[in-house]
Protein backbone atom coordinates (compact mmCIF):
# COMPACT_ATOMS: atom_id res chain seq x y z
CA UNK A 1 0.00 0.00 0.00
CA UNK A 2 2.81 2.36 0.95
CA UNK A 3 4.41 1.65 -2.40
CA UNK A 4 1.21 2.63 -4.22
CA UNK A 5 1.02 5.89 -2.22
CA UNK A 6 4.58 6.71 -3.30
CA UNK A 7 3.78 5.81 -6.91
CA UNK A 8 0.58 7.87 -6.94
CA UNK A 9 2.29 10.95 -5.51
CA UNK A 10 5.20 10.63 -7.94
CA UNK A 11 2.88 10.21 -10.93
CA UNK A 12 0.87 13.31 -10.00
CA UNK A 13 3.87 15.44 -9.04
CA UNK A 14 6.01 14.61 -12.05
CA UNK A 15 3.16 15.12 -14.51
CA UNK A 16 2.15 18.40 -12.88
CA UNK A 17 5.62 19.93 -13.27
CA UNK A 18 5.88 18.77 -16.89
CA UNK A 19 2.51 20.31 -17.71
CA UNK A 20 3.28 23.47 -15.76
CA UNK A 21 6.27 24.14 -17.99
CA UNK A 22 4.10 24.03 -21.09
CA UNK A 23 1.17 26.01 -19.64
CA UNK A 24 2.59 28.61 -17.27
CA UNK A 25 3.43 31.97 -18.86
CA UNK A 26 7.18 32.27 -19.30
CA UNK A 27 7.66 35.34 -17.08
CA UNK A 28 6.38 33.50 -14.00
CA UNK A 29 9.25 31.01 -13.81
CA UNK A 30 11.76 32.64 -16.13
CA UNK A 31 13.50 34.61 -13.34
CA UNK A 32 17.30 34.38 -13.17
CA UNK A 33 17.37 33.11 -9.59
CA UNK A 34 14.65 30.50 -10.17
CA UNK A 35 16.35 29.35 -13.37
CA UNK A 36 19.72 28.97 -11.65
CA UNK A 37 18.16 27.06 -8.77
CA UNK A 38 16.28 24.75 -11.14
CA UNK A 39 19.51 24.03 -13.01
CA UNK A 40 21.47 23.31 -9.82
CA UNK A 41 18.82 21.23 -8.04
CA UNK A 42 19.21 18.16 -10.30
CA UNK A 43 23.00 18.45 -9.99
CA UNK A 44 22.75 18.17 -6.20
CA UNK A 45 20.18 15.38 -6.26
CA UNK A 46 21.92 13.30 -8.92
CA UNK A 47 25.29 13.63 -7.18
CA UNK A 48 23.84 12.59 -3.82
CA UNK A 49 21.92 9.70 -5.38
CA UNK A 50 24.95 8.46 -7.31
CA UNK A 51 27.05 8.46 -4.15
CA UNK A 52 24.39 6.84 -1.97
CA UNK A 53 23.44 4.09 -4.35
CA UNK A 54 27.12 3.28 -4.80
CA UNK A 55 28.31 3.38 -1.18
CA UNK A 56 25.23 2.84 0.99
CA UNK A 57 24.17 -0.41 2.57
CA UNK A 58 21.15 0.49 4.66
CA UNK A 59 22.46 3.15 7.05
CA UNK A 60 26.10 2.13 6.69
CA UNK A 61 28.71 3.23 4.17
CA UNK A 62 30.52 0.39 2.43
CA UNK A 63 33.07 -0.01 -0.31
CA UNK A 64 32.08 -2.95 -2.51
CA UNK A 65 31.92 -4.07 -6.14
CA UNK A 66 29.53 -1.23 -7.03
CA UNK A 67 32.36 1.29 -6.57
CA UNK A 68 34.41 -0.53 -9.21
CA UNK A 69 31.36 -0.55 -11.49
CA UNK A 70 30.84 3.17 -11.05
CA UNK A 71 34.52 3.75 -11.77
CA UNK A 72 34.08 1.87 -15.04
CA UNK A 73 31.05 4.02 -15.87
CA UNK A 74 33.11 7.15 -15.17
CA UNK A 75 35.86 5.96 -17.51
CA UNK A 76 33.24 5.22 -20.19
CA UNK A 77 31.84 8.74 -19.75
CA UNK A 78 35.28 10.31 -20.09
CA UNK A 79 35.74 8.31 -23.31
CA UNK A 80 32.38 9.73 -24.50
CA UNK A 81 30.77 6.32 -24.75
CA UNK A 82 27.03 6.19 -25.51
CA UNK A 83 24.56 6.05 -22.62
CA UNK A 84 23.91 2.31 -22.89
CA UNK A 85 27.62 1.49 -22.92
CA UNK A 86 28.13 3.54 -19.75
CA UNK A 87 25.41 1.61 -17.92
CA UNK A 88 26.59 -1.73 -19.33
CA UNK A 89 30.17 -1.03 -18.22
CA UNK A 90 28.99 -0.45 -14.64
CA UNK A 91 26.89 -3.62 -14.61
CA UNK A 92 29.52 -5.88 -16.20
CA UNK A 93 32.39 -4.67 -13.99
CA UNK A 94 30.27 -4.91 -10.82
CA UNK A 95 29.23 -8.46 -11.72
CA UNK A 96 32.84 -9.34 -12.58
CA UNK A 97 34.25 -8.03 -9.31
CA UNK A 98 31.54 -9.91 -7.35
CA UNK A 99 32.26 -13.12 -9.29
CA UNK A 100 35.91 -12.73 -8.28
CA UNK A 101 34.80 -12.50 -4.68
CA UNK A 102 34.95 -8.70 -4.23
CA UNK B 1 17.46 27.49 -32.03
CA UNK B 2 19.49 29.08 -34.84
CA UNK B 3 16.77 29.88 -37.34
CA UNK B 4 17.11 29.69 -41.08
CA UNK B 5 18.92 26.80 -42.72
CA UNK B 6 16.48 23.94 -43.15
CA UNK B 7 17.57 20.45 -42.20
CA UNK B 8 16.26 17.46 -44.20
CA UNK B 9 13.43 15.69 -42.36
CA UNK B 10 15.21 12.36 -42.73
CA UNK B 11 18.27 13.71 -40.89
CA UNK B 12 16.10 14.92 -38.01
CA UNK B 13 14.33 11.55 -37.80
CA UNK B 14 17.70 9.76 -37.79
CA UNK B 15 19.03 11.88 -34.90
CA UNK B 16 15.81 11.44 -32.97
CA UNK B 17 15.72 7.68 -33.50
CA UNK B 18 19.34 7.37 -32.38
CA UNK B 19 18.60 9.00 -29.04
CA UNK B 20 15.20 7.35 -28.65
CA UNK B 21 16.46 3.83 -29.27
CA UNK B 22 19.61 4.11 -27.14
CA UNK B 23 17.87 5.56 -24.11
CA UNK B 24 14.65 3.61 -24.66
CA UNK B 25 16.53 0.34 -24.31
CA UNK B 26 17.81 1.33 -20.88
CA UNK B 27 14.26 0.85 -19.61
CA UNK B 28 15.42 -2.72 -19.22
CA UNK B 29 17.76 -1.61 -16.44
CA UNK B 30 14.88 0.20 -14.77
CA UNK B 31 12.58 -2.83 -15.01
CA UNK B 32 15.20 -5.08 -13.45
CA UNK B 33 16.13 -2.55 -10.75
CA UNK B 34 12.51 -1.90 -9.83
CA UNK B 35 11.63 -5.59 -9.62
CA UNK B 36 14.84 -6.19 -7.67
CA UNK B 37 13.78 -3.42 -5.26
CA UNK B 38 10.65 -5.38 -4.43
CA UNK B 39 8.08 -3.60 -6.61
CA UNK B 40 5.51 -5.73 -8.42
CA UNK B 41 5.16 -6.05 -12.18
CA UNK B 42 2.14 -3.72 -12.30
CA UNK B 43 3.81 -1.15 -10.05
CA UNK B 44 6.94 -1.16 -12.18
CA UNK B 45 5.00 -0.75 -15.43
CA UNK B 46 2.73 1.97 -14.01
CA UNK B 47 5.84 3.99 -13.11
CA UNK B 48 7.21 3.83 -16.65
CA UNK B 49 3.83 4.49 -18.24
CA UNK B 50 2.75 7.38 -16.03
CA UNK B 51 5.87 8.91 -14.48
CA UNK B 52 8.07 8.50 -17.58
CA UNK B 53 11.11 10.39 -16.39
CA UNK B 54 13.95 7.99 -15.71
CA UNK B 55 15.90 9.68 -12.94
CA UNK B 56 12.75 10.12 -10.82
CA UNK B 57 11.78 6.49 -11.37
CA UNK B 58 15.21 5.16 -10.36
CA UNK B 59 15.26 7.50 -7.35
CA UNK B 60 11.82 6.37 -6.20
CA UNK B 61 12.49 2.63 -6.32
CA UNK B 62 15.94 3.15 -4.79
CA UNK B 63 14.48 5.12 -1.88
CA UNK B 64 11.70 2.56 -1.33
CA UNK B 65 14.21 -0.30 -1.42
CA UNK B 66 16.32 1.52 1.17
CA UNK B 67 13.29 1.61 3.46
CA UNK B 68 12.34 5.25 2.96
CA UNK B 69 8.82 6.41 3.75
CA UNK B 70 6.54 6.81 0.70
CA UNK B 71 6.53 10.59 1.24
CA UNK B 72 10.29 11.16 1.36
CA UNK B 73 10.70 8.73 -1.56
CA UNK B 74 8.12 10.61 -3.63
CA UNK B 75 9.58 13.97 -2.62
CA UNK B 76 13.02 12.99 -3.91
CA UNK B 77 11.53 11.79 -7.18
CA UNK B 78 9.45 14.97 -7.47
CA UNK B 79 12.37 17.35 -6.92
CA UNK B 80 14.32 15.51 -9.62
CA UNK B 81 11.35 15.98 -11.95
CA UNK B 82 11.15 19.75 -11.38
CA UNK B 83 13.73 20.37 -14.10
CA UNK B 84 11.19 19.17 -16.64
CA UNK B 85 9.11 22.31 -15.97
CA UNK B 86 11.99 24.41 -17.29
CA UNK B 87 12.39 22.15 -20.29
CA UNK B 88 8.69 22.63 -20.98
CA UNK B 89 9.13 26.37 -20.86
CA UNK B 90 11.76 26.30 -23.60
CA UNK B 91 9.87 23.73 -25.64
CA UNK B 92 6.57 25.59 -25.57
CA UNK B 93 8.32 28.53 -27.24
CA UNK B 94 10.10 26.36 -29.82
CA UNK B 95 7.21 24.04 -30.69
CA UNK B 96 4.32 26.54 -30.38
CA UNK B 97 1.91 23.72 -29.56
CA UNK B 98 -1.87 24.22 -29.71
CA UNK B 99 -3.32 24.33 -26.18
CA UNK B 100 -5.33 21.13 -26.72
CA UNK B 101 -2.18 19.14 -27.53
CA UNK B 102 -0.19 20.33 -24.50
CA UNK B 103 -1.59 17.92 -21.88
CA UNK B 104 -0.56 15.02 -24.15
CA UNK B 105 2.81 16.46 -25.19
CA UNK B 106 3.63 17.21 -21.52
CA UNK B 107 4.27 13.53 -20.76
CA UNK B 108 7.17 13.57 -23.25
CA UNK B 109 8.88 16.65 -21.83
CA UNK B 110 12.10 15.05 -20.51
CA UNK B 111 15.90 15.32 -20.83
CA UNK B 112 16.27 13.50 -24.13
CA UNK B 113 13.37 15.04 -26.08
CA UNK B 114 14.52 18.48 -24.93
CA UNK B 115 18.11 17.85 -26.01
CA UNK B 116 17.03 16.72 -29.49
CA UNK B 117 14.46 19.50 -29.92
CA UNK B 118 16.82 22.31 -28.84
CA UNK B 119 19.40 21.10 -31.37
CA UNK B 120 17.07 21.63 -34.37
CA UNK B 121 17.43 24.64 -36.68
CA UNK B 122 13.76 25.21 -37.58
CA UNK B 123 10.32 24.85 -36.00
CA UNK B 124 9.41 22.06 -38.41
CA UNK B 125 12.59 20.15 -37.50
CA UNK B 126 12.00 20.80 -33.79
CA UNK B 127 8.46 19.39 -34.01
CA UNK B 128 9.63 16.30 -35.91
CA UNK B 129 12.55 15.81 -33.50
CA UNK B 130 10.30 16.12 -30.43
CA UNK B 131 7.64 13.76 -31.78
CA UNK B 132 9.97 11.05 -33.07
CA UNK B 133 12.19 11.07 -29.97
CA UNK B 134 9.17 11.14 -27.65
CA UNK B 135 7.30 8.35 -29.41
CA UNK B 136 10.34 6.07 -29.83
CA UNK B 137 11.42 6.56 -26.25
CA UNK B 138 7.94 6.11 -24.79
CA UNK B 139 7.26 2.87 -26.66
CA UNK B 140 10.72 1.34 -26.07
CA UNK B 141 11.08 2.51 -22.46
CA UNK B 142 7.78 0.87 -21.54
CA UNK B 143 8.42 -2.28 -23.53
CA UNK B 144 11.90 -2.77 -22.07
CA UNK B 145 10.60 -1.95 -18.55
CA UNK B 146 8.15 -4.83 -18.90
CA UNK B 147 10.86 -7.16 -20.24
CA UNK B 148 13.26 -6.11 -17.47
CA UNK B 149 10.69 -6.69 -14.73
CA UNK B 150 9.82 -10.10 -16.17
CA UNK B 151 13.49 -10.90 -16.70
CA UNK B 152 14.39 -10.01 -13.12
CA UNK B 153 12.35 -12.99 -11.94
CA UNK B 154 14.13 -15.32 -14.37
CA UNK B 155 17.52 -13.87 -13.42
CA UNK B 156 16.97 -14.39 -9.71
CA UNK B 157 19.59 -12.51 -7.69
CA UNK B 158 20.00 -9.23 -9.59
CA UNK B 159 22.99 -8.29 -7.43
CA UNK B 160 25.01 -11.26 -8.68
CA UNK B 161 24.60 -9.81 -12.17
CA UNK B 162 25.78 -6.39 -11.06
CA UNK B 163 22.40 -4.88 -11.90
CA UNK B 164 22.33 -2.85 -8.68
CA UNK B 165 25.05 -0.73 -10.31
CA UNK B 166 22.72 0.28 -13.17
CA UNK B 167 20.89 2.92 -11.10
CA UNK B 168 23.94 4.90 -9.96
CA UNK B 169 25.48 4.58 -13.45
CA UNK B 170 22.34 6.14 -14.95
CA UNK B 171 22.53 9.00 -12.43
CA UNK B 172 26.22 9.55 -13.18
CA UNK B 173 25.57 9.59 -16.94
CA UNK B 174 22.85 12.21 -16.47
CA UNK B 175 25.01 14.22 -14.06
CA UNK B 176 28.27 14.29 -16.05
CA UNK B 177 27.18 16.73 -18.80
CA UNK B 178 25.78 19.10 -16.14
CA UNK B 179 29.16 19.61 -14.44
CA UNK B 180 30.21 22.47 -16.68
CA UNK B 181 31.34 25.17 -14.28
CA UNK B 182 32.97 25.41 -10.86
CA UNK B 183 29.57 26.17 -9.28
CA UNK B 184 28.06 22.93 -10.60
CA UNK B 185 31.07 20.92 -9.42
CA UNK B 186 30.94 22.58 -5.98
CA UNK B 187 27.23 21.76 -5.69
CA UNK B 188 27.87 18.13 -6.68
CA UNK B 189 30.75 17.80 -4.20
CA UNK B 190 28.77 19.33 -1.34
CA UNK B 191 25.74 17.17 -2.17
CA UNK B 192 27.87 14.01 -2.06
CA UNK B 193 29.24 15.01 1.36
CA UNK B 194 25.77 15.79 2.72
CA UNK B 195 24.20 12.69 1.16
CA UNK B 196 26.82 10.31 2.55
CA UNK B 197 27.52 12.16 5.79
CA UNK B 198 23.88 12.28 6.87
CA UNK B 199 23.12 8.72 5.77
CA UNK B 200 23.95 7.08 9.12
CA UNK B 201 21.94 9.59 11.19
CA UNK B 202 18.77 10.47 9.24
CA UNK B 203 15.86 8.24 8.15
CA UNK B 204 16.20 6.65 4.70
CA UNK B 205 15.42 9.05 1.85
CA UNK B 206 15.89 12.20 3.94
CA UNK B 207 19.66 12.60 3.34
CA UNK B 208 19.05 13.01 -0.41
CA UNK B 209 16.54 15.77 0.27
CA UNK B 210 19.01 17.43 2.64
CA UNK B 211 21.70 17.16 -0.04
CA UNK B 212 19.45 19.17 -2.36
CA UNK B 213 20.19 22.14 -0.06
CA UNK B 214 23.64 22.24 -1.67
CA UNK B 215 21.98 24.05 -4.60
CA UNK B 216 20.62 27.11 -2.73
CA UNK B 217 23.76 27.22 -0.54
CA UNK B 218 26.01 27.40 -3.60
CA UNK B 219 23.78 30.04 -5.18
CA UNK B 220 23.93 32.11 -2.00
CA UNK B 221 27.72 31.85 -1.77
CA UNK B 222 28.31 32.60 -5.45
CA UNK B 223 25.83 35.49 -5.21
CA UNK B 224 27.75 36.97 -2.27
CA UNK B 225 31.06 36.56 -4.09
CA UNK B 226 29.64 38.40 -7.08
CA UNK B 227 28.43 41.21 -4.79
CA UNK B 228 31.82 41.52 -3.08
CA UNK B 229 33.52 41.65 -6.46
CA UNK B 230 31.07 44.32 -7.50
CA UNK B 231 31.78 46.37 -4.39
CA UNK B 232 35.55 46.05 -4.90
CA UNK B 233 35.31 47.21 -8.47
CA UNK B 234 33.34 50.25 -7.40
CA UNK B 235 35.99 51.23 -4.87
Amino acid sequence: MNTWIAIGLTVLGCYAVKLAGLLVPAHVIERPLVRRLAALLPVALLAALTAQQTFAQGHALVLDARAAGLGAAAVALVLRAPFLVVVAAAVVVTAGVRALGG
Amino acid sequence: MADGVAKPDAAVVRDALGVGVAVGLSGFAFGVTSAGSGLGLLQTCVLSLLVFTGASQFALVGALAAGGSPYTAAAGAFFLGVRNAFYGLRLSQLLALPRAVRPLAAQWVIDETTAVTLAQPTRRAARIGFTVTGLTLYVLWNLTTLLGALGAKAIGDTRAWGLDAAGPAVFLALLAPMLRSATERAVAGLAVLLGLGLLPVLPAGVPVLAAALAAPVALFVSGRKAMEKDAEERR
